[in-house]
């Protein structure tokens, strides 16, 4: 994908998650020293930076999974169409059906494709009758860019599938709830080459009706299907803007060393 | 290094691998190849001393305990003479009832009498002593019988009675002529009849369904005893267990697993856990007595108490057991289900708890089956030593009533004195094996049911 071709359309979109002043304390370690971003609707955002660096930590307090995680801190204002995510009103099941989440290995449940798309619609009251219930995973399925593969195979079980498979069907099962915000992190590190562009295709595709970001390791691949770009290095958010400025010409020196590989 | 052929030409003329070929095998992979074999022989050696013991104990338990599931009957044509037993005539259950085994006693002699002498054996032995062949409770398996069924009065029933202990370990092999000698219970003479009356079929061995239905029976009737109301009182304990123990302990490790914070207390509440399972199991026994018989007032002896003893002993178990599975399922699983937006209930109950139920319910047979033999606590709270001669009437007597368990049935015949009892111990082993046997298969079988659900 040609950078020309995204940097043409990101700008017009408005913000979607403000984060303002963030930190994030696992018990004596401090992950995420003060991140600032502003997170564009209907774009795809990249989340770059070495091991460690606290990118994935940010991305698990975007829908407070860093809740279940013992010991875990997080101040600092986060806040999704001007609510406050982090605010003591906001139960963190509700906030997870509106945010999205994809995980680094593609883990499906142990259950029917068809069940493992149907149970988040399911818990959440989407549906009020089987038909209705059917269209949701169809159209869950197609959005996921895999219904085309497992239409005739609905009740088979989906640990079956291959590993692209499973991460496409845990996509669909991410978006049935009709998530505002996707979250990917690292959707295509358990993946071949092939699976990966099939999914990052399916990311590119995403971003017609969802705020997707997504966490990778890859430069090419935040290259390839970011519009915009934030460079995380030891839990600071060292740079953030357009994808096609970070990569041809980063500001800070630090940005510059790691895409250029000497740092990560 | 003197086994590694050195560089230079062999003696033959031939050249030979070079030292560090592969092609040779050097010391120190010699010794480890050495040391892995000999590991491979211990544990072979291991096995089959298992499998030794193994043999032994199958091999004496059904030796010893097969003999109980057959015993001798005797067949006997007994004329229910009207003028002893219903002198009115009138049938009257009340009037029936009062006649006492004595009443029927004589009828059964002059039973015996009639068959010695429709048979032809020629013996010295008066009416009295001829009796002596028969189980004390013939008189009684008789008079049930009539009172069972009044219209019996005035005929001539042909009855299967017990044989005395004594004949049944002469067909047996238990008892011979030899060892008579120092009994007074039965003669050379009672022997001879015997003999006879097997040949003309009068006097029989047959399967022995008493013994797995019937009650437990005085000392001096060992052919009577039967592991049947034990059975039942193992039974009510069983069902006390699997419905206190399983909510309570699975509730409890979702709890510590799954929601609990973790802190001392709780670190302290875990160790306190794996600790009770290694508690003897006669501690819980004498904190049964104290809590449940002495505080409460529960009754003594009864399979209510006996469960909830076992219950305390069986909980650690299945705690753990419970815990361990749960803490195999991979977190990836709550993950995606905390992901889709469900609450850590709806991710526990439908996701984690489906994938542990394997375990848990492994876990929770195999504590069963060791409450079922245990008989350490049972001693504590009367179980033990209570002679379980009559069915409990209704489910609410089965719980309340005073009953005995298996084990304790065992460990009860175990120790009286007549050799009878002895057989009687074997086989009530061998009852208890087949539970156990049949509670692992279900074990397995509820595991291979879970499991396959991917």
């Amino acid at each position: 994908m040609n950078d020309m071709r995204t940097m043409d359309n990101t700008v017009l979109n408005e913000t979607k998650i403000t984060a303002r002043d963030v930190h994030v304390h696992y018990g004596t370690t401090h992950a995420i020293k003060g991140v600032d971003v502003d997170i564009a609707d209907r774009t795809v955002t990249a989340f770059i930076g070495p091991s460690g660096c606290g990118k994935s930590t940010f991305l698990r307090c975007l829908n407070r999974m860093n809740d279940t995680i013992p010991g875990a801190v997080v101040t600092g204002k986060i806040k999704i169409d001007e609510a406050d995510i982090y605010d003591s009103r906001v139960d963190p099941v509700q906030l997870r059906a509106k945010v999205g989440m994809v995980f680094q290995k593609p883990n499906p449940f142990p259950k029917s494709i068809y069940d493992n798309v149907a149970y988040g619609p399911k818990i959440h009251g989407l549906a009020k009758n089987k038909a209705e219930l059917d269209e949701i995973v169809e159209k869950a399925l197609r959005r996921g860019a895999i219904w085309d593969e497992v239409k005739d195979r609905l009740h088979a079980p989906g640990t079956g599938l291959s590993g692209g498979q499973q991460q496409r069907l845990c996509i669909a099962r991410a978006v049935a709830t009709e998530p505002e915000v996707l979250l990917m992190d690292e959707p295509c590190s358990a993946l071949d080459p092939i699976a990966t562009a099939q999914v990052e295709e399916l990311i590119d595709e995403l971003r017609q009706n969802f705020s997707v970001v997504i966490v990778t390791h890859s430069m090419q691949q935040a290259a390839r299907v970011s519009q915009r770009t934030a460079f995380f290095h030891l839990g600071n958010l060292v740079e953030y803007g357009e994808t096609g400025k970070i990569f041809t010409n980063p500001e800070d020196s630090r940005t510059e060393s790691y895409i250029s590989g000497r740092i990560g | 290094m003197t086994d590694i052929p050195q560089t230079g030409p062999l003696p033959d003329g031939q050249t030979g691998p070079r030292p560090g070929s592969l092609l040779v095998t050097d010391d120190r992979t010699k010794r480890r190849n050495r040391a892995e074999a000999r590991f491979k022989a211990y544990g072979i050696a291991a096995l089959a001393i298992g499998m030794a013991f193994l043999a032994a104990l199958l091999w004496a338990i059904l030796s010893n305990g097969l003999t109980a599931f057959t015993q001798t009957y005797v067949q006997l044509d007994v004329p229910l003479l009207e003028e002893k037993l219903d002198k009115d005539g009138d049938r009257d259950p009340a009037k029936l009832a009062k006649v006492s085994t004595f009443g029927y006693a004589p009828l059964i002699e002059q039973a015996l009498v009639e068959q010695v002498e429709a048979t032809g054996v020629e013996t010295e032995l008066a009416p009295k002593a001829l009796s002596k062949v028969l189980s004390g409770s013939a008189a009684a398996q008789l008079r049930d019988r009539v009172l069972a069924n009044p219209e019996l009065i005035g005929q001539t029933v042909s009855v299967e009675l017990l044989a005395s202990s004594r004949v049944d370990g002469y067909l047996k092999g238990r008892v011979s002529r030899a060892s008579l000698a120092r009994d007074k219970n039965l003669d050379a003479e009672h022997l001879d009849l015997i003999d006879a009356w097997r040949e003309a079929g009068i006097v029989e061995k047959r399967f022995n369904w008493s013994f797995i239905t019937g009650a437990d029976a005085s000392d001096s009737r060992p052919e009577q005893a039967g592991i049947g109301v034990a059975m039942l009182g193992s039974l009510f304990m069983m069902l006390v267990v699997l419905v206190l123990s399983l909510p309570i302990g699975v509730a409890a490790s979702i709890y510590l697993e799954e929601f609990a914070p973790k802190n001392r207390f709780t670190d302290l509440i875990e160790v306190n856990i794996s600790n009770l399972a290694a508690v003897p199991s006669i501690v819980f026994g004498i904190l049964g007595l104290a809590v449940f018989i002495q505080f409460m007032h529960l009754p003594q002896s009864a399979p209510l108490v006996g469960g909830l003893v076992l219950t305390l002993m069986t909980l650690p178990t299945i705690i753990i057991s419970t815990r361990a599975s749960l803490k195999a399922v991979p977190p990836s699983i709550r993950d995606a289900a905390l992901g889709v937006g469900a609450s850590k209930m709806q991710a526990v109950m439908h996701h984690v708890l489906p994938l542990a139920m394997p375990g848990i319910l492994t876990g929770t047979i195999l504590g069963l089956a060791q409450a079922l033999g245990e008989t350490a606590p049972l001693l504590l709270i009367g179980m033990v030593g209570y002679i379980a001669t009559n069915y409990p009437e209704g489910v609410a007597e089965g719980f309340l009533s005073p009953n005995s368990a298996m084990p304790a049935q065992i460990y009860e015949w175990a120790k009286r004195a007549d050799p009878a009892f002895y057989e009687r111990a074997w086989g009530g082993i061998i009852v208890l094996l087949v539970f156990l046997l049949a509670m692992n298969l279900i074990a397995v079988l509820l595991r291979r049911r879970f499991e396959r659900r991917w």
